[in-house]
């Protein structure tokens, strides 16, 4: 092998891998995250919400930022998640929230497997009318079937288990806020992974051209069939986390209110790079937080005003404006600072 | 001497509009094989035809002696037949590196693998390399493709057919755009295949036509007009009245 290409291996390797690299703020990020357990424990409640909002968010950011397709009805898996947890414990057939947990997100994404096949016909709009629709349909459906799911009054009467066995859901949330973190931190990485890899890359491909990735032999309908699933098992996931820390499942997990205000959370956070939802579930349930208080009535119009507000000034000059932030990241960050001085002191030896 | 490629009364109907009517066409294996017509004679739907774009309304496909006119797309890449695009159709947000190392990733089964880093295996990178160096791409692998000027583009998007390691390669107007001054860049790429890889060049410009093919099919009006030798086809007075002699007007 030549030095010239030699030294493009090196080159293609280091950018490939600093892609996966943790950035110190993503650290500072989870670092912050976890602080929170004992840094504001008053706030418990709130946070909990922040928790499996994001995850919920983070579902989206999966087919909306990677594959590119919008949905407006993906409240559906969020859905039948919390109502297959609540199911699972009031009826005592799988008393262990975890494993419930588990087992709730897995129903979920079966409804997201066989929902996909709807959902992958047509382009944008046929998209957004079939999530939709299906959202409504399970809405309906589990307003019908009342002697399961309690219809309008919601599913009463679900009492959770110890997590593990071993942590209580106590009434201050304090249990719930750890466990709803843990879940999201681990299905977080496993996101962060998988964006990262082939796949991942095969996914925002996609998303950009289609018609070209067909023509390098990625089998299109076949990821996308994937990807939605895996979303939905992760949306089904965080519908499982509210209707564990709620002790409660009602009609509303469905509705198209709960669809929308999640494309706003991922909109406001930003798309494809997996801290949009996260970052957005945090901005959007302080600003409720707050504004709500202010105004009780009147919240969503600033919550819509506010939306206005950053279409109209554009994402990029958002971004400009913590420039300084990640500057200082920049230097922050150590290893790429080693790594240029180690490569200085080589070419100096040569 | 092997067939690469083949079709048997391929046709194609838009509505009222045969675009491709009764075509068959043979394509040796190795062969260096260009593919000419006035606008509209159906060309690029040809192309489509064989990559599976579309879907013929009559005829059949052969890609080394198999059927593959009911395959998708990606399994025929999957089986050997890439191709290119007239006007560039890439992936705006990757990087070339990103680009090139996703189609070598495909290629060798690892487009499910949803664990392992993009680029963790040693040998896939030494591909990916040297598919940046051969199309010049080294120098802007790390920057979007989306602002890459045209000519880098161009080069990309041959490029990433390549790194599929083709057996048939289309290649539609590979030069379509490209600057007198850059084009060297392009055809010294083409020129440089292995020899064994079977090419249908779709190409307007004639001197890369009669510098490249060894055979020459002429397309008019969705049929198959004149096959022959560069010499041959040059010198045939029909495809002068139909196409030459057109351009010589321009």
């Amino acid at each position: 092998m030549s030095s010239a290409t030699s030294s493009i291996l090196r080159r293609a390797s280091d950018s490939l891998s600093a892609r996966v690299r943790w950035h110190p703020l993503e650290i500072i990020f989870w670092i912050v995250a976890f602080a929170m357990i004992w840094l504001m424990p008053t706030r418990h409640l709130i946070m909990t919400e922040i928790a499996w909002l994001g995850l919920f968010a983070l579902s989206l950011d999966l087919i909306v930022g990677y594959a590119g397709i919008i949905s407006l009805g993906h409240a559906a898996f969020f859905g039948v998640g919390a109502y297959v947890a609540a199911l699972l414990a009031k009826h005592e057939l799988i008393n262990e929230p975890v494993l419930a947990l588990l087992v709730a997100g897995l129903a979920a994404m079966a409804v997201g497997f066989v929902t996909s096949f709807l959902v992958l016909r047509g382009t944008d709009l046929t998209r957004l009318m079939v999530s939709l629709g299906v959202a409504l349909m399970l809405r309906e459906l589990a307003n019908q079937f009342g002697w399961l799911t309690g219809g309008a009054d919601g599913l009463q009467g679900v009492v959770m288990q110890p997590i593990l066995g071993l942590f209580r859901f106590d009434m201050f949330g304090h249990n719930g806020f750890v466990y709803c973190l843990v879940v999201l931190f681990v299905l977080f990485l496993v996101a962060r992974r998988l964006a990262n890899s082939p796949f991942g890359l095969s996914l925002v491909a996609i998303k950009n051209n289609p018609l070209r990735a067909a023509a390098i032999g990625i089998p299109v309908d076949q990821r996308l069939i994937v990807i939605y699933s895996i979303a939905a098992f992760y949306a089904g996931i965080a519908g499982a986390l509210l209707a564990q820390t709620t002790s409660f499942a009602s009609l509303d997990v469905f509705s198209f209110d709960r669809s929308a205000d999640l494309l706003l959370v991922l909109i406001i956070g930003g798309t494809g790079y997996l801290y949009g939802g996260l970052i957005g579930a945090i901005l959007f349930k302080l600003m409720q937080d707050y504004l709500s208080v202010l105004t009780p009535q009147y919240w969503p119009f600033w919550i819509g005003a506010l939306l206005v507000a950053m279409v109209l000034i554009g994402r990029d000059r958002i971004t400009a404006w913590n420039a300084p932030l990640r500057h200082l990241a920049a230097k922050l960050d150590w290893r790429a600072t080693r790594r240029a001085a180690a490569a200085a002191a080589a070419a100096e030896d040569r | 001497m092997a067939l690469a490629l083949q079709t048997k009364g391929l046709v194609k109907k838009f509505g009222g509009l045969t675009a491709t009517n009764d075509v068959s066409l043979t394509v040796e294996k190795g062969a260096r094989h260009a593919l000419i017509g006035p606008n509209g004679a159906g060309k690029t739907t040809l192309i489509n035809l064989l990559s599976g774009v579309q879907k013929p309304t009559a005829g059949r496909i052969l890609l080394e002696g198999d059927d593959i006119t009911g395959l998708s797309q990606h399994a025929r890449v999957r089986r050997g037949m890439v191709r290119t695009f007239q006007i560039n159709q890439l992936f705006g947000d990757l990087t070339p590196l990103e680009t090139i190392g996703l189609a070598v990733s495909e290629r060798n089964g690892l487009g499910m693998d949803w664990w392992r880093v993009a680029g963790s295996k040693r040998a896939l990178l030494e591909e990916i390399s040297s598919v940046l160096e051969r199309f010049h791409l080294a120098d802007v692998m790390n920057e979007r493709t989306a602002i890459l000027p045209y000519g880098k583009q161009r080069l990309l998007e041959i490029a990433v057919a390549i790194a599929c390691q083709p057996r048939v390669l289309l290649l539609d107007e590979p030069a379509a755009g490209v600057p007198e001054d850059e084009r060297h860049e392009i055809l010294a790429s083409i020129a440089a295949l292995p020899a064994d890889v079977t090419v249908l060049l779709i190409e307007h410009d004639m001197d890369i036509v009669f510098s490249f093919a060894q055979k020459i099919s002429v397309l008019v009006n969705g049929g198959l007009f004149v096959e022959g030798l560069p010499d041959d086809v040059a010198r045939d007075p029909r495809v002068k009245a139909v196409y030459l002699g057109e351009e010589a007007h321009v």
